[in-house]
This record gives C-alpha cells, sequence and structure tokens, in this order.
C-alpha cells in the first residue's frame, strides 16, 4: 500500500513537473500574471510529492518490506537503523529518488524565498529546474522505479553492500547530490537570464549564494568520499584519479570557477557571458558525473554493477540538456552586455586567470576521463588512463593558479600594479624559500612535486595571512585601529581567506601525502615488529567476534616510537553474514606528522599465526581534511553575510528607497 | 589599453594556456597510457617486460596459491587461454575464484606481475573488458552481466 502510494506520488509529481515547466515559461513570455503566479504553488507542490515518495521508500526500509524489490535488494532485518536510512539512497533507484527530492528543494525554496525576484525570472528559473526534473521523474519511471514490487515476497533482503554500511559513505551521496543538484539552481538562473537576455548584478546576488551552497556540499561529498576510501578500502590511498572520482571533480572545478567570475558580475558588472557559460557548463558536468556513475562506461576501482539501457537514457538527457542549453547561448549569448572594462593586471584579471586555469584544468581531467572511450569507439584498442597521466597534467597548471591566487586578493579592481602586491608579498617569499629549503636539506631524494607542494603551500598560506594583515593595516596605523578594522572585515571576505588558507593547508597535507607515504607489506606472527618510517609496529595477535551483522576477526598491533608506546591500533576484517562478503577496516592513528595506518589481511598458512599486514605511514593526511574543514568553514561564514544571504537584494532596496 | 586590447590579452592567455595543457597532455599519454590485453590478445603480442599493462579475465577455480611471503598467485583465463599472475600484498576483499578481475602490472617471463589488482565495490560488477574478452572468446553467458542489472 505505502510503495503504491510512493509510486502513485511520483507519477503525480511528474504531471505537476511538466505543467510546472511549460506554464509558467508561456506565461512569462506572454505577461499573464495568473499563469506566472503558477510556478509557486506548482514547485511546492511537486516537492512535497516527491517528498512523500522519499518518506514512503524510507518508511519501506524501516519496516523491512521485502515485498518490494529495491528493499529486499539493499537490505535487511538484522542491518543497524542507521544503514537501513542511509540505504534508501545506497543503491541506484534510490539515489535518483534523492535527486528529485532535493531538486524539488531547490526549486520550493526558490518560490518560498525568492518573492523578491522579478516574477518573470522566477517563473523561468523553476520552469527550468523543472524541466529537469521531468527528465528524472521519467527516468525513474520507465528505468529505475523504487517501487517495484516483488511476488512472492521473500523473508528476508539480501542486505545492503557491506562497504556501503559505513558512516562515511551513509552521508556521503546526499552530499554529493546537494552539490550536483545545486549548480541545477545556478544553471536555471542561467538559462533564464538567456531567455531574458540580461544579466545583472542582482542576477549575481541571487547566484551566488546558490552557487556557493553546492559548491560547499560537493566539497564536502568529495571530502567525505575521499575519506571513506582512504580508510575503508585500506589501501592507505585517499584519491585515485579514477573515472567515478573524476565525475566529481570536474563539476568542482568549474564550480569553483563560476563562483568567482559570478563575484565579478556582481562587483563589477563584466564577465557575463561567461559567467553564464560556466553555469551550463558546471551542471552539464554534474550530469556527465552522474551518466559516467550510473552507465558504468568505464571501468572504475568504485563501479557498482550497472544497466546499459539506463545509460542510454541519461546519454540522450545529457545530449538534449547541454545541446540545448549551448545552443540557446550561442543564439542569445551576444546579447549580454558587460559595462565594466578592466586591465590584465586587475583584481578581474586575476579572477579570470583563475577561471581559464579552472576550466583548462577540468577539459584536461574530462579528456583523460573519456580517451578511453574514444580510443576503443575508433577501434585503438582497450586503454586506460591513469594517475600518472593526472599527475603530469594537472599538478603544473594547478602551480600557476595557486601563485596567482595568493597576488589576486593584493590587486585592485579594475586596474593595478604587479609590483607593489608583489612587494608586499616578501614574507610569503621567505616562508617559500625557507620551507624548500627545509624540504630539500631534509628528504634530499624526495619527489619533485612534494616539494613544490609543500613550496606553493607556504606562499598561498602565507600570502592570504599578508593579505588579512593589509586588509587591517597591521603595524602601520594603532593596534586599536587595527582591531577595529578586523572586527568589521564583511564576512565575504572572511569566506574567501578561510577558503584560501584551508586551500594551503590541504594543498601541504596532500603533498606530503603523496610524496613521503611508507608502505610495508609482509608476513606477521605475533609478537613481531616491524619498522616503518621510524615507528615500531608490533603485532599482539588476533581475536575474533560477532557484530550486529558480521563477524570480525580483530587484531592488536601497538607503535612505538624511540621505544615508547604511542598507540595501539585494531585493524579489523570483517565478513557479513548475509552476503558473506568480506570487509576491510583499517586501523588509523593520527598523529599531528602524519597517520598510523594498518591493515589486517589474510591469514598465511605456511607460518603459524601469520597474517599478512599492510602497514603504512601516511603523511600530513590530517591536514588534508582539516584544510577542508576550513574552507567548508569559510564557505559558511561567507553564506552568513548579510549581503548575500537570499532575500538581501530587496532589502537594500528598500533601505535605498528609504534614503532617497 | 583599448577593450579590444584588453580581450586580444586574454583571448593569448587562454591560448597559451591551453597550449600549455596540450603539450602536457600529449606528453603525458604517450608514457602513460595502459593497454588491456585478455590473455588471449596477450599471447599473441610481444610485450617487452618494461611496458605497463592491464589484463583481465576470470579468476579460475582452484588456482590460488601462496607461494611465498604476502604474495598469491592465480591464474586468468578468458575461457581460451590462461595467464599465470602473480600478486604481492592483501587481495581485494571481493576477490574470488570464479569471478572478473583485472589486474595492472608487467609481464615477466611469462608471468604476470601485478602491482595492483582492482578492487570492485560490488560482487555482481564485472569489468566491461572483461565481458568483452569473454565475448570475444564466445563464452558469454548473458546472464553473467544480467545478474547485475537489478542493483
Amino acid at each position: 500500500m505505502i510503495a503504491e502510494l510512493g509510486h502513485f506520488a511520483l507519477i503525480l509529481g511528474m504531471f505537476i513537473a511538466i505543467t510546472q515547466s511549460i506554464i509558467p515559461m508561456v506565461g512569462a513570455h506572454r505577461g499573464n500574471q495568473a499563469w506566472i503566479d503558477s510556478c509557486v504553488p506548482t514547485a511546492l507542490v511537486q516537492f512535497a510529492l516527491a517528498m512523500i515518495a522519499f518518506a514512503s521508500l524510507t518508511y519501506l526500509y524501516i519496516v523491512s518490506d521485502f515485498s518490494v524489490l529495491n528493499v529486499y535488494q539493499n537490505s535487511h532485518t538484522d542491518k543497524p537503523m542507521l544503514y537501513k536510512i542511509s540505504g534508501v539512497w545506497g543503491n541506484h533507484e534510490g539515489s535518483l529518488l534523492l535527486w528529485v527530492v532535493i531538486l524539488g528543494a531547490f526549486g520550493a525554496a526558490v518560490a518560498v524565498m525568492g518573492r523578491n525576484l522579478p516574477p518573470a525570472l522566477r517563473a523561468r528559473v523553476l520552469s527550468v529546474q523543472a524541466m529537469i526534473a521531468v527528465g528524472f521523474y521519467l527516468f525513474m519511471l520507465l528505468t529505475s522505479n523504487p517501487f517495484d514490487r516483488l511476488i512472492p515476497a521473500p523473508l528476508n533482503g539480501s542486505d545492503l553492500n557491506p562497504l556501503l554500511q559505513d558512516p562515511g559513505l551513509a552521508f556521503h551521496p546526499p552530499m554529493l547530490y546537494l552539490g550536483y543538484v545545486g549548480f541545477s539552481m545556478a544553471f536555471s538562473f542561467a538559462i533564464a537570464a538567456l531567455i531574458e537576455g540580461r544579466v545583472d548584478a542582482a542576477w549575481a546576488r541571487w547566484v551566488r549564494p546558490w552557487t556557493l551552497a553546492a559548491w560547499l556540499f560537493l566539497t564536502g561529498g568529495i571530502v567525505l568520499g575521499s575519506w571513506w576510501a582512504y580508510y575503508e578500502l585500506g589501501w592507505g590511498g585517499w584519491w585515485f584519479w579514477d573515472p567515478v572520482e573524476n565525475a566529481s571533480f570536474m563539476p568542482w572545478l568549474a564550480g569553483t570557477a563560476l563562483l568567482h567570475s559570478a563575484t565579478v558580475v556582481e562587483k563589477r558588472d563584466t564577465l557575463k557571458g561567461w559567467t553564464v557559460l560556466l553555469a551550463i557548463v558546471t551542471f552539464s558536468l554534474s550530469l556527465l558525473g552522474t551518466f559516467l556513475v550510473r552507465s558504468g562506461v568505464l571501468t572504475s576501482v568504485h563501479a557498482f554493477a550497472t544497466d546499459p539501457a539506463r545509460g542510454l537514457y541519461i546519454l540522450i538527457m545529457l545530449i538534449v540538456v547541454i545541446g540545448g542549453s549551448l545552443a540557446l547561448f550561442a543564439w542569445r549569448g551576444p546579447q549580454l552586455k558587460s559595462t565594466g572594462v578592466f586591465r590584465p593586471i586587475s583584481r578581474e584579471g586575476a579572477l579570470l586567470f583563475n577561471n581559464l586555469v579552472m576550466t583548462t584544468a577540468a577539459a584536461a581531467v574530462l579528456l583523460g576521463t573519456l580517451y578511453p572511450l574514444f580510443i576503443d569507439a575508433v577501434g585503438g584498442g582497450k586503454i586506460s588512463v591513469g594517475p600518472p597521466f593526472f599527475n603530469a597534467v594537472f599538478l603544473p597548471l594547478m602551480i600557476p593558479m595557486i601563485m596567482a591566487m595568493a597576488v589576486g586578493p593584493l590587486l585592485n579592481w579594475k586596474r593595478s600594479d604587479l609590483k607593489p602586491a608583489l612587494t608586499r608579498l616578501w614574507a610569503a617569499f621567505l616562508a617559500t624559500t625557507v620551507i624548500i629549503g627545509i624540504t630539500l636539506y631534509a628528504y634530499s631524494d624526495a619527489p619533485v612535486f612534494a616539494v613544490i607542494g609543500m613550496g606553493i603551500a607556504a606562499w598561498l598560506g602565507v600570502g592570504t595571512l599578508v593579505e588579512l594583515a593589509e586588509r587591517i593595516k597591521l603595524f602601520r596605523v594603532s593596534g586599536a585601529e587595527s582591531v577595529r578594522r578586523f572586527l568589521r572585515i564583511p564576512r565575504a571576505t572572511w569566506g574567501m581567506t578561510f577558503a584560501h588558507f584551508g586551500m594551503a593547508v590541504a594543498i601541504a597535507g596532500m603533498s606530503g601525502a603523496g610524496g613521503w607515504k611508507v608502505e610495508s607489506i609482509q608476513v606477521m606472527s605475533p609478537g613481531e615488529s616491524v619498522l616503518v618510517s621510524g615507528y615500531e609496529y608490533t603485532f599482539k595477535g588476533v581475536t575474533t567476534g560477532n557484530g550486529p551483522n558480521y563477524s570480525y576477526t580483530s587484531s592488536v598491533f601497538t607503535v612505538a616510537k624511540d621505544g615508547k608506546e604511542i598507540a595501539t591500533l585494531h585493524p579489523e576484517k570483517r565478513t557479513y553474514n548475509v552476503s558473506q562478503r568480506p570487509t576491510t577496516e583499517a586501523a588509523i592513528h593520527t598523529l599531528f606528522t602524519g597517520d598510523l595506518y594498518a591493515v589486517i589481511g589474510d591469514r598465511d598458512p605456511q607460518v603459524p599465526g601469520g597474517y599478512v599486514t599492510r602497514l603504512y605511514f601516511n603523511p600530513l593526511v590530517a591536514w588534508m581534511w582539516v584544510g577542508t574543514i576550513i574552507m567548508i568553514l569559510g564557505s559558511l561564514i561567507s553564506l552568513s553575510d548579510r549581503r548575500h544571504r537570499v532575500g538581501a537584494p530587496k532589502r537594500h532596496r528598500q533601505q535605498a528607497a528609504a534614503m532617497a | 589599453m583599448k577593450r579590444k586590447h584588453k580581450r586580444l590579452t586574454f583571448v593569448a592567455i587562454a591560448l597559451a594556456l591551453l597550449g600549455a595543457a596540450a603539450a602536457l597532455m600529449l606528453n603525458a599519454f604517450e608514457d602513460n597510457i595502459v593497454f588491456f590485453y585478455s590473455p588471449t590478445e596477450l599471447a599473441t603480442k610481444q610485450v617487452t617486460p618494461k611496458q605497463r599493462l592491464r589484463i583481465g579475465g576470470l579468476v579460475v577455480e582452484d588456482s590460488i596459491e601462496k607461494p611465498g611471503e604476502a604474495v598469491t598467485t592465480f591464474d586468468v583465463t578468458d575461457n581460451t587461454n590462461i595467464l599465470k599472475v602473480s600478486f604481492m600484498g592483501i587481495l581485494p576483499d571481493l576477490f574470488r575464484e570464479g569471478q572478473g578481475v583485472v589486474a595492472e602490472g608487467h609481464l615477466i617471463d611469462g608471468v604476470f606481475q601485478a602491482d595492483e589488482v582492482l578492487a570492485k565495490h560490488d560482487e555482481n560488477y564485472m569489468p566491461p573488458e572483461v565481458a568483452e574478452a569473454l565475448k570475444k572468446s564466445g563464452d558469454w553467458k548473458e546472464t553473467d552481466g544480467k545478474e547485475g542489472t537489478a542493483k
């Protein structure tokens, strides 16, 4: 009954979405107020219906109704409640439902909070949103209905993939989707602007917070996924340049560019066409990401079973969305007139430089990711493009950009001079030189990219602090005056400072983890010790036991440095009762300088009590997570800025009117 | 500077960036592309031990052995030819006999020395290359792939 209710809500939701995509658009074109206003109730009802469908599926999971195919395939009565709920989106059908719910939520948010938007613009935006929603509703109903029945109902389910029964991965898909779908807002605004032929500061003030929110979630989603891969897969790695990872990284690169160019539109009324194009590209890459993950056209280490028919549907949708929006851009784009002019050496220039590098990098990642498909299509054989390719292309591109990241904020809008900016960065020069010197002295055989990475991390980190010091005129005015200036820094600016500084910390982490990882694989029997990068790991033995829905072999390692014991690690191997699938639970102890990381493997039959073990010292890994947290914190601070809070444009106008 | 000149500057920067990216890519493609071969294809190809390869197929039943410290060897087949693979380390959790596998490494003296065995997150997943290699050797049952469609 509940399943039918959910299914019915989906069908009804699709028809509401069809209405919502046509009536307001036509109304805005004809100037029919009633038709324009219809966008609000339709958006709200559509969201409510998607929520009903989602709630139904969640209910089915909670009560373990195995007469529903989707629940049978991904759940089990013994599963902990958290994973019963996360199981809702831990599979293909449910994740699409989540897509639609989030899309509906964003639409409802525009409907409710967008009262101060020009009514025609709001109608068009919601109409475009609904068109995307129709695509997904149809996709679900045609190829992946989460409410399909299974008759007769089995006694118990076949359980969720054990790898997904993990807190990190419970929240990874929703975060990622909030990011992907969040960019649909920028996309809808871009399409609406193209139809209207107008982009202004008010438009940018609307697009920016939405883009920032999407960026925040996407960043969080990517990092959660990376963190999960790091501790759950037990390979000690955190980024593999795998197609599925690239799929989420490309929209991130484009979205970062969009975030910066939207600032220029808002502040300087220029780069309009470019920003609109970026909005289209960013969302297109989000759709492409969904396609790559869900179609299985590329071999991925993270691949889940897939269905070609679904891939074909998404491919068609991709062609319609990308082709249609780019055609619209080609037709209407030239009408978007920019008024602001600027010189190459200026804040705008630096932001544009950022944009160019980010998009070039995104294009390079795209090409590398899709290259195996091209080669296969032209009969060139099966190939794969791995991490060495991406490192060789991506990393050199990032170096000039990160150098520019420290300089850009010190430049003035419109026209500026490079020399005074660079002079002010003397402290950053110094820090970079010292860090590179120390690194080379301590590790003469260090990989060149790790050394450069540490150097530019220092450059960016100190450069960001220099900009902050400049802003409060530190040491140039009285201390009290500096404090006063410090307190008056707008939150949006704090957002930039935090994000750039967090990036610097993360780069240091990536360089450290990439450059100086030490790995040791061996068979160990109880009592045996191995020295890894100066840390002595001693294997103490194993114990076995049972978890809620799995049995485990847990082991004990002690780690000592200079004879002093500093940590005890308990890596586990679990076998899940229902699926009989094993998983590896790495044990990690985080130190300031790096992570102690241990994995236990299979028994070695030849050595009494011997187990294969994999021990790592992963330097500075925690810095990556901390750096990203700082970046996310920065976006939150920026989002809380009154100027960028949704609805701010109205207040501004009222204030202006009151003053006049 | 005139508006036109300003624009030209950015076009020049963009072109320079694209050029640099293209150069980097061509250079990287040359060195870092890894070809995939099935055991049958590998038997007919001349490959040097230096060449990095990917191979794939089904893990032959009862072929897994542990000859040395943390070393596992197993046979991979496309049901026409068999290739011996040796791997040091901990195999992925979902590595099983009779299932599809993809490994990356070097062919040395007829034995494939893998330094990476691709893990799957889902036991119903069949790497597309393996599916195709099996299809080529005429031993592909539609059910093998269909199992996964439900996911």
